[in-house]
């Protein structure tokens, strides 16, 4: 056994407005420079559609994640590292920016330079690219916003398998969901393994993945071996970016950005547990055991013998501590109303979502409502389960129901509180849960304060760097040491760019 | 002339591309890559840059081992100057043939696509247009050194490289007398050397053979130190 801690993250799409302020502030902090303008490190999908970039779910095409083989051993669906190796000069399962979107701006300077004329002047689009005049946009970041565009391109979505859709083209049965997607920082990262250069790398201290810059050498591998598509390449320096879980935030005890701007309080961080020797095994698991063999790769924080390896293998004891209130882990593990996006692509993800409750179906309204004791059947809730289980569970949906009907039965026990002044311990009984369990989803799932939301303990360095060694450095500097760098002079053409220490590997 | 070009000129060339890479991969890593452009236009690029590349290592493995394997150990397993050179001649050509299809396409893309043209650099042109010129100078050697297969030429330029690198004061005498083209070519060749710090080529030298026997698939990484006090 091999403990380590990794900062978790779970959003609650039941409360998710599609408001994009998630979007908005992470690309404004991390994505406006040139190369990555297209890059969404965090973006909001309006589910069913074939999201962004296009048709992303569907493996047959792009060829990310992880396959089993016959022999029951795991390798990235891309192939094993010789047949990476020969993709290497032009990689078949690469996607076009087009499937993502030409960026654009528009022309404002137009508006305050144009003569006089007949017609009111305009801001017409150019590439980012060329710097071209795009005369029409054909797709850009978040097209299917609030069900965009016809059906038939829509219900592509892969989640549609095995659900007879063509009912939910109908108006009257139509449904919708959002869906906020970042990095997954995964434990078993395929972007990772697929990586020719050794670059990208999953840091022990809190699970976050990275991609060293300087080690980087644009293979581009890592793009298509991403199943969820959340490594970029940068056409502008050549190299692939992705999300960093805002690490510098975290390091001081501050929830990514993210996390912090979301309106609707829908994002909880915190730390979880697991054990290192059961990545392989978790992640090769049977198809019908993904989610269930994932959620088994978390140790309870409160069990002393975890409390007692964790320590004995490095993890600090205020991270324990944060593990026991880490609210990952009570949604995840301990309710079991979080789950991962496409366990079965294997990468163990870990941003993890609570599936959003749905409006009854109008026909069951109409006195056909399949109704459950005092709680209408979660099956006639308008989006189908088999949708959610599709995309949470790899298709199993008894995991899904439940999920659901806690929720359903935590509105019920607060409604009987609070309306009618009682305590209706039979809800809690009838799925599984104790009136202080509800009570406690309560606080953290619809109060959501802050502090319940966030529980990050702050990094480490003083077990990283001797201070005294640091006293008289620059920090971190855009130049060449502690030289002023003026000199403009570029020998091999890019920014200059200061070495610092970068964490050491291990194993 | 002649001393200048094949006496000096390649060390010339030679210290530039050791001094410069290392500078360049120490100084500024961030640089150090392949610049692939295949994300902005995926036409041309899957076959261009497939014919070109392999043809371009069989070529780049084909000089190594064939100027800098002495004549002896060639003359051991029983070839001749005249077959090695027939074996070179065609090998080379089929290979030259090969990569120049696919760096025309490759140029052809990076002239014409607006996308690529605008986000090129000057040396991401000017290296293509040169490595085309470089292949085509030797694929017109082609023909040269078969219908001059009786001269040896084969011979002196083999000793002519191996006297690049054992520090022989005649290297350059070795190539008095070869055609001009094959005088071009090594220029050319050179040229491409002591450029090669400055441009995308260096992508070459990290070329990661490594990935194959890379432990496991997973990279961690940690600040602690070793052995670094827990506190509490």
């Amino acid at each position: 056994m091999k403990i380590r801690a990794q900062i978790g993250m779970v959003l609650n799409l039941d409360k998710c407005i599609g408001c994009h302020t998630c979007s908005v502030t992470c690309k404004n902090v991390w994505t406006t420079r040139d190369g990555v303008e297209y890059a969404w490190f965090n973006n909001v999908e309006t589910k069913p559609g074939i999201g962004y970039p296009k048709d992303w779910e569907n493996q047959k095409r792009w060829n990310g994640g992880w396959v089993r083989k016959k022999n029951g051993r795991i390798q990235p669906k891309q192939g094993a590292k010789w047949r990476i190796l020969a993709n290497i000069f032009a990689n078949p399962s690469l996607p076009e920016i087009d499937d993502y979107y030409e960026p654009f701006d528009f022309d404002h300077d137009h508006l305050k330079s144009a003569p006089e004329m007949e017609a009111f002047p305009t801001a017409r689009p150019y590439s980012k690219i060329t710097g071209e005049r795009i005369e029409k946009i054909e797709w850009g970041p978040n097209w299917e916003e609030i069900l965009g565009g016809e059906f038939s391109r829509r219900s592509q979505d892969y989640n549609f398998e095995g659900v007879q859709k063509d009912i939910y083209g109908e108006f009257e049965n139509t449904f919708m969901m959002y869906l906020p997607r970042l990095c997954e920082h995964c434990l078993n990262p395929a972007c990772a393994a697929s990586c020719p250069s050794g670059a990208i790398y999953k840091r022990a201290e809190d699970g976050v993945v990275l991609i060293d810059q300087e080690k980087c050498r644009g293979w581009r591998m890592c793009v298509s071996g991403c199943p969820y598509k959340k490594v970029y390449y940068n056409w502008d320096t050549g190299k692939s970016e992705k999300c960093t879980l805002c690490y510098p935030r975290l390091e001081s005890g501050q929830p990514t950005v993210c996390s912090e701007t979301c309106v609707g309080r829908i994002r909880y961080l915190g730390v979880v547990l697991y054990d290192a020797d059961r990545i392989d095994a978790a992640a090769s698991a049977d198809e019908k055991d993904l989610y269930r063999a994932q959620l088994d790769m978390f140790l309870d924080p409160n069990d002393p013998e975890v409390q007692r390896q964790a320590l004995a293998d490095g993890v600090p004891q205020d991270w324990i501590d944060s593990a026991r209130h880490s609210p990952v882990w009570k949604m995840a593990m301990d309710w079991k109303i979080a789950f991962p996006l496409h366990p079965e692509y294997r990468t163990l993800p870990m941003v993890w979502y609570v599936p959003p409750l749905s409006p009854i179906q109008n026909a069951a309204e109409g006195g056909l409502i399949g109704h459950d004791g005092e709680m209408p059947d979660v099956r006639s809730l308008r989006i189908p389960v088999r949708y959610l289980a599709n995309m949470l569970t790899a298709g199993d949906e008894a995991p899904i129901v439940s999920a659901l009907e806690r929720m359903l039965a935590m509105r019920a026990y607060m409604r009987a509180k609070t309306v009618d002044g009682v305590i209706d311990e039979g809800i809690a009984e009838r799925v599984g849960l104790t009136p202080a369990l509800i009570e406690d989803m309560f606080h953290i799932m619809s109060i959501a304060n802050y502090e319940d939301r966030f529980v990050i303990p702050t990094a480490h360095r003083e077990l990283a760097d001797e201070a005294i060694d640091v006293k008289t450095g620059c920090g971190f500097t855009d130049t060449n040491g502690c030289s002023t760098g003026l000199s403009q002079a570029r020998l091999f053409g890019g920014a200059k760019k200061k070495r610092f220490t970068l964490p050491s590997e291990v194993e | 002339m002649n001393e200048f070009f094949f006496g000096t000129y390649p060390y010339i060339a030679l210290a530039v591309l050791a001094v410069g890479s290392i500078a360049r991969y120490e100084r500024d890593p961030f640089t150090w890559k392949s610049s692939s452009s295949q994300l902005l236009r995926r036409r041309q690029l899957i076959v261009g840059s497939v014919l070109f590349h392999l043809g371009v290592l069989v070529i780049f493995f084909g000089h190594l081992f064939g100027l800098l394997i002495p004549l002896r150990i060639y003359e051991a397993i029983g070839i001749t100057p005249e077959v090695k050179t027939v074996m070179a001649a065609s090998a080379g050509g089929v290979a030259g043939i090969i990569a120049i299809v696919g760096a025309l396409m490759l140029a052809h893309r990076r002239l014409v696509d607006p996308r690529v043209r605008a986000t090129s650099s000057f040396w991401d042109t000017a290296i293509l247009l040169l490595l085309i010129a470089q292949l085509a100078l030797g694929l017109i050697s082609v023909p040269v050194s078969l219908a001059s297969i009786d001269e040896g030429e084969v011979v002196k330029f083999m000793a002519w490289a191996f006297g690049i690198f054992t520090l022989d004061p005649k290297a350059a005498s070795y190539l008095e007398h070869v055609p001009l083209i094959f005088k071009l070519h090594i220029f050319l060749g050179l040229t491409i050397f002591l450029i090669f710090p400055f441009t995308r080529l260096v992508h070459m030298l990290s070329a990661p053979v490594r990935f194959l026997w890379r432990p496991g698939w997973q990279i961690v990484r940690t600040r602690r130190k070793k052995g670094a006090r827990q506190t509490s």
